[in-house]
């Protein structure tokens, strides 16, 4: 089976359905006698609603309901909530506003929920939207994070005083103060981490359907966690009990986080299904995907970062302002401080490190997690100083970069994480070969020759994810356990079913789950079908996010298929009449040892099915397992990424020469999807670093609304990429992976900026790196050049 | 209503339509060819890409009613029978789609690519043309490799066929 088996690049099962065009997405289905929701939204940042006129909109044609936030109200339906409950430095609980799915009251940003229309046609409802008349009384809008808490800003939300959510910290202050004090240099950086939309492909939809027969609700929706939804929308919005509500997420195209969280539109659905009679159906237009789902980044941050004589890091400080919009999203709350401070330390050995966060209320999307979530804001901090802190000291980056390397493991850092394992050195080596470092001198002068500025830049990343182990960030604040689950139902004929709480939408489970049930049980991954995305069918999950399908879903797998080769054991000695203690699983087969007896597996499940040839009160018939795995320790991938570019002055265009990833995962289920997990992150991090911009007015318009005002990466934006991996294989789960799903995405910001600081010969240029901000940099450093 | 008769992979069809239906709702919604995605609603994306008398389209920019006798390829119409376009099968050996949602318009954007630059096609090419799809998962890489691949095995068929 190793052809097939665990370190396979197998091609994709799934790929036959989406490259003939029968994918299942959410769109795609449709229910008998569906209606359509439409949504009316706020067209001001921040407002108290005087008064809702719907009685136009409700004897519109086709239509079947007009509801706002006193329906939801009314019905007891709780407010959209979250999930992770941070502390301040005095102790006291985050402070948060209410988030109502509809507004009640008041509206706190553009595209906020006001009112909902469901009627017989799509057109028919956006009709009657637009009838829906509200009086607005406006108040200003609270746009940049930097001054949110400003005195005499508009209050967001009466429970947040000063706009204020909390103001967090990590870390020995005291330590990290006397450690600056004796400090031989102290580099200092004024950073801004872009606010970014997430975009996945396809658009948020939903369908509700109610069945009043059976009094069961099923909710179609685009979701990375549809057990999560379920939870959500049965404990803490009240939709129906878990066992009164199926929540399917069927094919989905592409999350990045964005899919993760509950949001207002798909409690609409199911709510009103049961309110008209009739299964509804909401899909985002890609306008309210830019409105209306949470964005990533915005972040404000002053970071320093202390030295000795020698270059050896002695601490590291920063202080950040999180933007995180006009209400708390379902985990808005931890993405800028769990998921951010604890990787504060990169891949250095950096004795004392303090961060302190505020998270702040603004009357903007709100912000949760996006591809990476945390650790890009924390990596761009990092890589930024330990680049500019080795040029300002005359020294090369890769070797400063080496000599502050973590070189021996376990290593506890001074923020919560524990590294198991890791190699450092061995990526920076090979990325430097690939990347011929050696001969950057010589291209740069042939670069020069042509007019042109060329550059290269580093990022020695370090990423926290396989997210997590449910004691840890239970103490942290975390209102779920973040286990997975697996179940591995064997029929009698050999073939297998795998149900697991994880959920793809676009990471391939269905080929490297087969891939690990065949290196496991020896089955051919074509007799294996990986069922997800259906609460009905799997019993529980956490879903996928935070690279953690591999670690935390497919170690669940590993730990049910082990309950199958026992069980399967059990019934082999029981037919080949040999002890059970002595019988041996090898490569598909049972085999008593000694002996020449042998059972397929297929011959096992049958007669583990047929029960003929045990006793019942020993052995019960049946081979089906499951397996709640929950980690014991976040998974610590890392990597070398080097950039290098060449800036055109005329122009400020940037061409990306050349990408070198060196990136250690662990042991590799499928290297080609790893690969491509790589090249998709990659892509999102350059995005970020020279395309990507999120930009409000300062009446709280999003100016960047659409495809046509704001940038995504495309072919043409992009080079090739050249990928390696170095392998430690990670100690803390049964197959040794490490999770590969951001690492781009978190590597590639710094590096690309690096690059081209050191094209343009100064520290300053603000993400996106756009070709005016570029050549504009590049005109201030002709003069700074000339002058001198 | 008016009335549209056209041919859609093959096969004639014609329906009673309102004046304002969109090609792609026409196609997604009265043909049920669900294939074809609606990504975006400023005509960005691509995918909803397909192929209108031999040539691609955004069939979210496109009337249905001026498609009256029109020949409309979708991604349900490429492959013949079980066999698939050489296209496709390059999209799967080079793992070229990841959540698969931008999939049938890169694989209609890439046929079209090599009907009018042939089959020697340079990487540069294949990303300018790319311009009018965007993918979020897979930083394009993949996506060129299929594309060149896809490329070659089409002259091969067309060479074959002669």
């Amino acid at each position: 089976m190793t052809d097939q088996g665990i370190g396979a690049s197998v091609k994709r099962k799934e790929d036959l359905r989406f490259i003939t065009g029968k994918g299942q997405y959410v769109d795609d289905i449709n229910r008998h006698g569906q209606a359509y929701a439409v949504f009316a939204r706020s067209p001001v940042a921040h407002a108290t609603i005087n008064n809702i006129d719907v009685s136009e909109a409700l004897a519109s044609p086709g239509v079947l309901g007009v509801y706002t936030g006193a329906d939801l109200a009314a019905d007891k339906i709780g407010g959209l909530i979250c999930g992770w409950m941070i502390h301040s430095k005095d102790g006291s609980p985050m402070k948060a506003g209410a988030h109502p799915a509809l507004a009640q009251g008041k509206v706190r940003y553009v595209g906020d929920h006001v009112a909902v229309v469901i009627a017989e046609t799509l057109d028919q409802a956006k009709d009657a939207a637009g009838l829906i008349q509200v009086d607005y009384g406006e108040l200003p809008a609270v746009v940049d994070v930097a001054s949110a808490q400003a005195a005499g800003k508009a209050q967001i939300h009466d429970e947040a005083p000063g706009n204020t959510v909390y103001q967090w910290h990590l870390g020995d202050k005291d330590a990290v103060d006397a450690a600056f004090s004796k400090a031989a240099h102290v580099t200092k950086l004024d950073i801004v981490n872009n606010r970014l939309v997430p975009n996945a492909m396809e658009p948020r939809a939903a369908i509700g359907d109610y069945d009043a027969g059976q009094d069961q609700f099923t909710l179609y929706t685009t979701s990375q966690n549809p057990h999560v939804a379920r939870l959500v929308l049965s404990a803490f919005i009240g939709i129906a009990p878990e066992n009164k509500l199926r929540v399917i997420a069927p094919d989905v195209g592409g999350g990045f986080g964005s899919k993760i969280f509950i949001y207002a539109e798909e409690t609409v659905c199911i709510w009103a299904a049961k309110k008209v009679g009739r299964p509804v159906k909401w899909v985002a237009e890609r306008t309210e995907a830019f409105l209306a789902d949470a964005h990533g980044r915005d972040h404000v941050t002053t970071a320093e970062l202390a030295m000795d004589v020698s270059g050896k890091i002695l601490a590291l400080r920063a202080s950040t302002k999180a933007n995180l919009g006009a209400y708390l999203s379902t985990f808005a709350s931890s993405v800028p401080t769990y998921l951010y401070a604890p990787l504060l330390s990169g891949q250095y050995d950096i004795p004392a490190i303090y961060c302190e966060v505020d998270g702040v209320y603004t009357t903007t999307t709100p912000v949760d997690a996006y591809r990476g979530a945390g650790r890009p804001e924390a990596t761009f901090v990092v890589e930024r100083l330990i680049e500019v802190a080795a040029r300002e000291t005359g020294r090369d980056p890769a070797e400063f970069r080496r000599m502050n390397f973590i070189k021996s493991f376990p290593h506890q850092t001074p923020v919560i994480m524990a590294y198991d394992a890791g190699n450092y050195g061995a990526s920076l080596d090979k990325a430097l070969e690939m990347a011929d470092y050696k001969g950057l001198a010589a291209r740069k002068a042939e670069s020069a020759k042509k007019g042109k500025l060329r550059g290269l830049g580093f990022s020695a990343y370090i990423e926290a994810c396989g997210i997590a182990p449910s004691r840890a960030v239970g103490s942290l604040g975390a209102g779920v356990g973040l286990w997975e689950s697996a179940e591995i139902r064997v029929n009698p004929v050999g073939t297998i079913e795998v149900l697991t709480g994880s959920h793809s939408h676009g990471q391939g489970h269905e080929t490297t789950f087969a891939q690990v049930i065949a290196s496991k049980l020896g089955v051919p991954i074509e007799q294996v079908s990986i069922v997800h995305g259906d609460t009905d069918k799997v019993q529980m999950g956490m879903g996928t996010y935070g690279s953690r399908s591999g670690a935390v879903g497919a170690s669940a797998i590993v730990k049910a298929s082990e309950k199958i080769i026992a069980k399967g054991k059990r019934v082999a000695a029981a037919c080949m009449e040999v002890p059970e203690d002595s019988v041996d699983f090898e490569n598909g087969e049972f085999l008593g040892r000694g002996t020449n007896k042998k059972m397929t597996f297929g011959e096992v499940a049958l007669q583990a099915y047929v029960a003929h040839k045990f006793d019942p009160e020993v052995i019960e018939p049946g081979l089906k397992e499951g397996s709640f795995y929950d980690p014991k320790n976040f998974t610590f991938p890392s990597g070398v990424h080097i950039a290098e570019i060449e800036i055109d002055p005329e122009t400020g265009h940037t061409r990306i020469d050349r990408w070198t990833a060196v990136d250690d995962f662990g042991i590799l289920i499928n290297p080609m999807i790893v690969e491509g997990q790589v090249h998709g992150g990659i892509a999102q991090g350059v995005g970020q670093a020279m395309l990507e911009h999120t930009v409000y007015d300062e009446n709280g318009q999003l100016i960047t609304g659409s495809f046509m005002d704001y940038t995504m990466p495309r072919a043409d934006d992009l080079p090739s990429y050249n990928v390696a991996m170095t392998t430690t294989p990670c100690p803390s789960n049964p197959l040794g992976v490490k999770g590969c799903g951001e690492a781009g995405a978190i590597a590639a910001p710094p590096a690309l900026i690096n690059a081209i600081t050191d094209a343009l010969g100064h520290e300053d240029i603000a993400m996106p790196a756009t070709p005016q901000a570029v050549w504009r940099a590049a005109q201030k450093s002709a003069r700074k050049m000339a002058a001198e | 209503m008016i009335k549209l008769s056209l041919t859609v992979n093959g096969r004639r069809v014609t329906a009673d339509i309102d004046p304002r239906t969109l090609l792609v709702d026409f196609l997604r919604s009265n043909l049920r060819l669900t294939g074809t995605h609606v990504g975006c609603d400023t005509s960005q994306c691509g995918a909803c890409t397909v192929h209108l008398n031999g040539q691609s389209v955004k069939s979210c920019a496109v009337l249905a009613a001026s498609c009256e006798g029109a020949e409309v390829v979708t991604i349900e119409g490429l492959a013949t029978g079980t066999t698939l376009h050489p296209m496709q099968e390059a999209f799967r050996e080079h793992h070229a789609l990841q959540c698969g949602f931008c999939t049938p318009g890169m694989i209609m954007a890439g046929v079209d690519i090599v009907n009018r630059h042939g089959a020697k096609l340079d990487e540069a090419t294949i990303r300018k043309e790319l311009e009018g799809n965007l993918c979020r998962c897979t930083g394009y890489h993949n996506i060129v490799r299929a594309i060149e691949t896809g490329a070659a095995a089409m002259a091969g068929a067309k060479v074959a066929a002669e």
